[in-house]
């Protein structure tokens, strides 16, 4: 199997906004990833933030889809849950607990139009505990997930699309620009205090 | 019960009221509500914002270098454009000029987007209010190849072409997963077009998708990634070396260049070819529907943009200013730092100044964003599940802004009625000569004053629009080339880039002309640190809801006497809404108070 040509190309997608709490479990998950490991080259990893149609061509060239997202299926907060195929549209349309999920619907709509529909699509999927603090990161409850839906990741990329990676031994470049990667957006969040999210004329004062 | 705003709109609230929420095919949360009159004739609009952003709350204290990256992710459509907005503000702030090259590669990034976000408005989440794909199935592909080529000179107009496009949507719908085309209203008399025409849009709808994928490209290779190009305070992060190889993240070279070059041309024949026949020949079967224009018959306003020359506003190629009151014979200067000019008010929506302060405007710079989620004494319904809103009091999570008091329309349109009056000669070009072929088409005689201010003018200036910014873009990348070859590799200013450098205190602000119309953000600097941040959104100005004195926004103006076909059917108000290509990802400020989601109902 030396020769890349020959293999489908994969695509692992984290999606959700990460200025929105748990919102940002998918593109944190993907992040984490990227940290630990070295990908064969005809795998993808790409943030989709809250994209919908520039996600398309990405969608379009992948054989098989691994999709990371903060869904809401009505269980315990930080449960991990995976569905494959049809699941998958069905779950992002009758449940909508984000902005882009719409569109990434619609995106799926217009995969199979085109005919470019993957041949598998597996959705990674934690239950969020918060989504309306602004500016903030993962709770803790989700963020104690994010090795192990990595973990799940790597098991359904091995198990489904024979994908093999290596351990990471250089620092990344990072998948996303560096103020918003996870540790400095989280660490240099300025206090509640200081960024008046508290005890300010200008804050979130609960009238 | 009527009502006359002083803005000149009559209300009447007396008739039945239907309730559209979610309004779909938008980003974020809208919802709207309209009565009807005896005749199904829309006589009173309230369009309300249903989530709540909190960007200033996430901005403040953050390095001002790094707040593109943050505003970037506000929004799943217009991520450059607020990252754009975000290092001018930065960079007004603190006095710096950006190389050349730096400028002409954003002026081309945002043209792109500016494309990009114009033909996927109009194929994906507009045509479908005009096209009816279901009825694309009974036409006869001869038919759709002969209104192609009497349309255009594009090339792909063959009967066979169409037949295989009529053959895989009908395999498509065949299968029972409508997907994309479900929810629609597809028996309602309100589509006018012939079956051919459905399926040349539909066929477009589908061409449009290969197009969209091939411009961003650009982005990847100026913003080093995509979907979240990077952008930097004082240039573009991206080095010039001509005899540079292609290696993933090397400098820009010639052969890159190259490619650019080849897309930007792709595009330019597309929205040539394509979008604006197309939007014209549509419209042309839409004559007699000339509702919508509401407020952009009157009062219209943008910042301007598109300088030819780096800080020069007057050499802006699509120039700013306000027309009130229909008078193209005066634009008003614009100045967004003046506190008299652009003002926020928050009486009608869920925001307070303090009881003293309700009914005052505030300067951005001095703006303030603390909720005060109160329904009024005429809402009906809880507060997690409303079943009307009740619009004499706060019913939106948009704030309402001003320019020195009065109401404008912006977008698009308002852009092209301004630089119309200006006498841009592009402009004036294209309006005349679209007008001239709707006019041959539909067999009327419609001035540009009749035509423009109404739902299809708005689609039609966006399309033009973004004909002009692939025009525009060529030229610019003329500009960068020649730069470049002159000896000139500077992508980034970076004597400013140390805080020790800066001024204790400084404020500044940066405008773009963003997809859906003039876009400001308003920064505050303190210590080196995020002191205020304020962005007024274009979904902000049309789909705010009423100020102190009564005036209506455009949004709400716009839907006031169109007709319906069917009141539990809303075309007519998806149309003309969608016609502003609403985005409330950003302009509105969550859910209600307690975090639940506020209730939805479709259509009552």
């Amino acid at each position: 199997m030396s020769d890349q040509g020959i293999h489908a190309r994969i695509l692992v997608l984290g999606i959700g906004n990460i200025l929105w709490a748990d919102e940002g479990f998918g593109v944190r998950v993907l992040e984490a990833l990227d940290r630990d490991h070295v990908f064969p080259e005809h795998v993808t990893l790409l943030d989709g933030g809250t994209q919908g149609l520039y996600l398309l061509p990405y969608l379009e060239d992948a054989e098989g889809v691994v999709i990371i997202d903060a869904v809401d299926y009505g269980l315990a907060p930080g449960t991990l849950h995976i569905l494959v195929d049809d699941e998958v549209p069905a779950v992002l349309a009758s449940r909508k607990v984000s902005l882009h999920q719409t569109g990434f619907q619609e995106i799926l709509g217009l995969l199979t139009l085109r005919g470019h529909t993957p041949t598998r699509i597996v959705l990674v999927g934690v239950q969020p505990e918060r989504l309306d603090d602004y500016g903030g990161g993962l709770t803790a409850t989700v963020a104690a997930q994010v090795e192990a839906a990595a973990a799940k990741v790597l098991k359904v990329l091995r198990a489904d699309f024979n994908v093999w990676v290596t351990e990471r031994e250089e620092t990344p470049e990072g998948l996303l620009a560096a103020p918003i990667a996870r540790d400095p957006y989280e660490s240099e969040r300025p206090s509640a205090e200081d960024a008046c999210r508290i005890g300010d004329p200008r804050i979130l004062t609960r009238s | 019960m009527t009502i006359q705003t002083p803005n000149g709109f009559s209300l009447d609230t007396s008739g039945k009221r239907i309730v559209v929420d979610p309004v779909t095919r938008i980003e974020g949360h809208m919802r709207c509500e309209v009565n009807v009159d005896a005749q199904n004739v829309i006589r009173n609009a309230v369009s309300t914002g249903t989530m709540w952003r909190g960007l200033e709350v996430i901005l403040k204290g953050r390095d001002p270098r790094d707040a593109w990256a943050f505003v970037e992710r506000i929004c799943g459509v217009c991520t450059g454009c607020h990252a754009l907005t975000s290092v001018r503000a930065v960079e007004d702030a603190l006095n710096i000029t950006i190389p050349n090259n730096a400028y002409l590669i954003r002026e081309i990034m945002a043209k792109v987007l500016q494309w990009h976000d114009h033909v996927v408005h109009f194929y994906h989440l507009h045509a479908l209010d005009w096209v009816n794909p279901v009825n694309a199935l009974k036409a006869d592909p001869k038919a759709t190849s002969v209104l192609q080529q009497s349309i255009s000179a594009h090339s792909k107009s063959s009967p066979g072409y169409f037949r295989d496009v009529q053959n895989r949507l009908k395999k498509f719908v065949e299968s029972g997963q409508l997907g994309i085309f479900k929810n629609g209203y597809w028996d309602n008399p309100a589509y006018l077009l012939p079956p051919e025409a459905d399926l040349l849009a539909v066929t477009h709808y589908l061409e449009a998708l290969d197009f969209q994928r091939e411009i961003v490209k650009v982005h990847t290779i100026f913003g080093g990634k995509n979907p979240h190009p990077n952008y930097l305070v004082g240039g573009v992060p991206c080095a010039i070396n001509m005899n540079g190889d292609m290696a993933a993240g090397a400098p820009l070279n010639m052969e890159r260049l190259n490619f650019v070059q080849l897309k930007l041309q792709e595009a330019f024949e597309f929205s040539q070819n394509v979008l604006v026949p197309d939007v014209i020949a549509i419209a042309s079967f839409y004559k007699g529907w000339l509702y919508g224009g509401g407020l952009s018959g009157q009062n219209v306003m943008d910042y301007g943009d598109y300088a030819a020359i780096q800080g020069q506003k007057k050499t802006d190629r699509l120039p700013g200013g306000v027309i009130l009151n229909g008078n193209w014979d005066e634009i008003l200067p614009i100045d967004p730092r003046d506190p008299d000019q652009v003002q926020e008010f928050v009486s009608h929506s869920w925001y307070t100044y303090g009881d003293a302060d309700k009914d005052k405007g505030l300067h951005p710079w001095d703006g303030i964003t603390d909720p005060k989620f109160d329904l009024g004494p005429n809402f009906k319904g809880t507060r997690t599940d409303i079943k009307q809103v009740d619009e004499n009091a706060k019913y939106s999570w948009i704030k309402a802004p001003r320019w020195r008091g009065n109401a404008v329309e912006v977008g698009p349109l308002a852009r092209y009625i301004l630089a119309y009056a200006h006498g841009v000669p592009f402009v004036k070009g294209q309006v005349d000569e679209a007008l001239g072929r709707f006019n041959s088409l539909a067999g009327t005689q419609l001035t540009v004053k009749q035509a423009l201010p109404s739902t299809i003018g708005r689609t039609l200036a966006r399309a033009l629009e973004a004909h002009y910014c692939a025009h525009m873009m060529l030229d610019d990348f003329s500009a960068l080339i020649a730069n470049i070859k002159a000896g000139d590799t500077a992508t980034a200013n970076m004597e400013k880039w140390d805080p020790a450098t800066w001024p204790k205190e400084a404020k500044g602000v940066g405008t773009v002309a963003a997809p859906r119309g003039g876009l400001g953000h308003w920064i505050k600097i303190k210590d080196g640190r995020i002191e205020n941040y304020q962005c007024v959104v274009p979904t902000t100005w049309n789909g705010g809801p009423r100020d102190p004195k009564g005036n209506i926004g455009a949004f709400e103006a716009s839907l006031l006497n169109t007709p319906m076909e069917r009141p539990e059917e809303p075309v007519e108000i998806l149309r003309t809404l969608h016609s502003f290509d609403p985005c409330l990802a950003c302009s509105t400020h969550v859910m209600s108070d307690d975090g639940e989601e506020l209730a939805r109902v479709t259509v009552r």
